[in-house]
């Protein structure tokens, strides 16, 4: 299992440069944060679900990855209505605005593969190398440090420790468990630091990047839709008179 | 091109440290000289491979005596004049991916783009690499990522090769084929050598000179292999290092089967997401009395059949039963304070069964959770200490030991509560010399106590001096046709 699964690097939303994704979920999000209005709100859903045959997505690769969105979104709706006053427009457009920012960072991540957002990070938003690919190579220990915590729990078992129904004994083992995880996250992530300073990576001098990541035409287009349907949601608020300014 | 190394009165101290890790070190390598650096635990010797490979900087990682030099430069100014190959891949492969891997180190080096993938191809056909660019890094057996490890340093083709204990994590297989291939990339490059490795034997065609140190006594040897070893053999023996020599011998004649002690039948395991079971229909009884020895490659499925045997995972499918006592309810469902009362289980990493703040508190965790009253507690700790030597230890944390320490307290807690069935997962991984007789040793008085003793081991030293009955796993099979021991 690769650390880090990208299960629609594939599709064609994949192909897209990752900064230009960035760029396009960022869009979206402030186009809905300048605004809390349900027209806004579903119009951004409303074209995020209808793009989702363009960019080559299934429906049901959505749901099966995020169906935890429309639970909260549905959860949050809930509450709302029962605890505070807020009418069930106000309640529906927080709700819809949930998911439309969530739904294109959901869809970015699962798109692209880490190294290919730690190139683009680094040749397109100028984040620095050491950064962007000191993260990417802690990622890759994430596996290893879930076996670590099966292993950590089953030497507790062969010591005789257990919680014994007791629950304050239960989160005392957690904790040192927890404790002795980080410990191994610790004596792992130093000795692979080592391994990558021992290789130059903490040289100071410039550095190339192998694998180029070029931005497109496409990608433009990408970033200039988003920005159109963004800007024109909230133009036919305004038009409608629903568009509420969050600040001012 | 190869590089000259040049150490004049050279010490490091680790920030924060109060003893030197290595001191008064002279020490002069010639361009193109292959050495083998030996020495007991604590000697220096990972210190010095890490100073040159540029990895101490005083004042930031700690305090420098002396001076040591890479081709008359300072050894922190080194960056790609050294390649540095560590003891464990898993943790020091960098990226996900082969290619990726291997161009890491040329991007570090600025390499222009045009040139990376050409020399990454080079390197990867230099270890004899077979798979795709694409191929996840994590999907390698160690020996892959060890041979991928050094096709990182091919790549670069530093003047100076650092190998620490590179074949230390591996297989016997896996071990045999990366000699080969750092035996063949040597061969077609001029590169100055420095090699750590515990088992001597083995490397020895890798080099043509062996430089014993000394825990802050410098050098102590230095000459041709076959000369140090016939003069000093016995004294490095005795200092815990492994110089080339017969196997150790048996402890005792293979002993006859006791009554069983635990016994599975038809086990399968499956792990989530593998695509194949770790064990795949495995019956196998550990008799008192006996030693029990566990053989097969990495992934064979070893490691998981002792937890298996020891009730710490659950089988997909077949059953473990422990039969010489214990609670009613089936084994796998026995509580923690049961299973630690009956079955004594170390770990291959010793820190991750240490619970305690002190070493005696330590080996009483067992004794109290199966109800035993204080002072008889306190009395088989006291016994414990002095047995293992551990007793000057007594009050200091676990984790601050030494390697063969922490290994001496993980095979005293689990023996602590007197159980029947003793298992253990390469217990004299990584151990020096002395360690290991020690452990030999400690296990054969384990055996004739009358415990079932199960280890899982690549140690075929191991297996000659003390198992009574060996079984050999593949790919999470029995082997039918592996002749057992005696």
């Amino acid at each position: 299992m690769p650390a880090i699964a990208a299960p629609l690097a594939g599709t064609r939303l994949g192909r897209f440069n990752p900064a230009a994704k960035l760029a396009g979920a960022a869009i979206v999000m402030v186009g809905l944060l300048v605004t809390a209005d349900l027209v806004t709100a579903s119009v951004l859903l409303g074209s995020e679900l209808l793009a989702l045959p363009l960019a080559g997505i299934p429906l049901r690769a959505v749901l099966s990855r995020a169906w935890p969105l429309p639970v909260a979104a549905a959860g949050v709706a809930v509450a709302n209505l029962i605890a505070s006053d807020a009418s069930r427009a106000t309640t529906a457009a927080i709700s819809l605005r949930l998911l439309a920012i969530a739904l294109p960072g959901v869809l970015v991540f699962a798109s692209t593969d880490a190294v290919d957002l730690a190139d683009s990070l680094v040749q397109q938003l100028h984040v620095p190398a050491r950064f962007a690919y000191g993260a990417l190579a802690a990622l890759r220990l994430l596996p290893l440090l879930s076996a670590q915590w099966a292993t950590i729990h089953r030497a507790r078992r062969a010591r005789g420790i257990d919680a014994g129904g007791s629950a304050l004994s239960a989160v005392r083992l957690f904790v040192s468990a927890v404790y002795a995880l980080l410990i191994a996250a610790i004596r792992h992530g130093t000795r692979l630091a080592l391994a990558m300073d021992s290789r130059g990576f903490d040289s100071r001098g410039p550095r190339t990047t192998a694998r180029i990541q070029r931005v497109r035409g496409a990608d433009w287009a990408l970033a200039g839709v988003v920005l159109a349907v963004a800007g024109g949601a909230n133009a036919l608020a305004v038009v409608l008179g629903t568009w509420h300014p969050l600040l001012g | 091109m190869s590089a000259a190394v040049e150490a004049r009165d050279w010490g490091w101290r680790h920030a924060g440290r109060r003893g030197w890790a290595v001191r008064h070190l002279d020490l002069v390598l010639q361009a193109g000289e292959r050495v083998l650096l030996l020495g007991p635990s604590g000697a220096g010797k990972s210190t010095l491979l890490a100073a040159l490979a540029g990895l101490l900087r005083a004042p930031d990682s700690g305090d420098e005596e002396g001076t040591l030099r890479v081709d008359g430069g300072p050894a922190g100014d080194a960056t790609g004049r050294a390649g540095l190959v560590f003891q464990d891949p898993s943790s020091s492969l960098v990226m996900g991916r082969v290619g990726d891997e291997v161009a890491f180190g040329l991007e570090n080096l600025a390499v222009p783009v045009a040139q990376i993938w050409d020399r990454v191809a080079g390197s990867l056909a230099a270890v004899d690499f077979k798979y795709p660019l694409a191929h996840p890094t994590d999907r390698l057996s160690g020996g892959e990522q060890q041979r991928l490890a050094i096709a990182d340093v091919v790549a670069v083709s530093p003047g100076l090769w650092l190998l620490d204990e590179p074949t230390a994590n591996l297989d016997p297989d896996g071990s045999a084929l990366v000699l080969a291939t750092l035996r063949r990339v040597l061969d077609a490059s001029a590169a100055t050598l420095l090699l750590v490795e515990h088992r001597v034997a083995p490397v020895l065609d890798l080099v043509d000179r062996v430089v014993v140190l000394e825990p802050g006594g410098g050098v102590v040897a230095d000459g041709c292999p076959t000369a140090v070893f016939a003069r000093q053999g016995r004294a490095l023996r005795a200092a815990g290092v492994w110089a080339p020599g017969p196997a150790p011998a048996r402890l005792a004649p293979p002993r006859p089967a006791g009554p069983p002690v635990v016994v599975a039948e038809g086990v399968v395991v499956d792990y989530p997401l593998a695509e194949m079971p770790a064990l795949d229909g495995v019956d196998v009884t550990a008799y008192g009395g006996q030693v029990l020895a566990v053989t097969g490659a990495n992934g064979s499925g070893k490691s998981t059949l002792a937890l298996v045997l020891a009730s710490l995972l659950a089988t997909s499918a077949g059953r473990v039963r422990f039969v010489a006592g214990g609670p009613a309810r089936p084994y796998a469902k026995w509580r923690p304070r049961d299973l630690v009362r009956w079955v004594g289980t170390v770990f291959q990493e010793p820190e991750h069964q240490f619970v305690a703040s002190t070493v005696a508190a330590e080996l009483a965790v067992g004794p109290r959770r199966t109800g035993m009253a204080g002072d008889a507690s306190a009395r088989r700790v006291g016994e414990l200490l002095d047995r293992l030597g551990l007793v000057a230890l007594a009050e200091a944390n676990p984790f601050t030991l030494s390697g063969g320490e922490k290994r001496r307290l993980s095979v005293a807690t689990a023996l602590a509560t007197d159980p029947a069935l003793l298992v253990l997962d390469e217990p004299t991984f990584g151990q020096d010399a002395c360690t290991w007789d020690e452990l030999a040793a400690l296990l054969a008085e384990q055996r004739d106590a009358g415990r079932a003793v199960v280890v899982v081991t690549h140690d075929a030293d191991l297996v000659g001096a003390l198992a009574d009955r060996q079984i050999r796993l593949s790919a999470g099979r029995l082997e039918p046709s592996y002749a057992p021991v005696g």
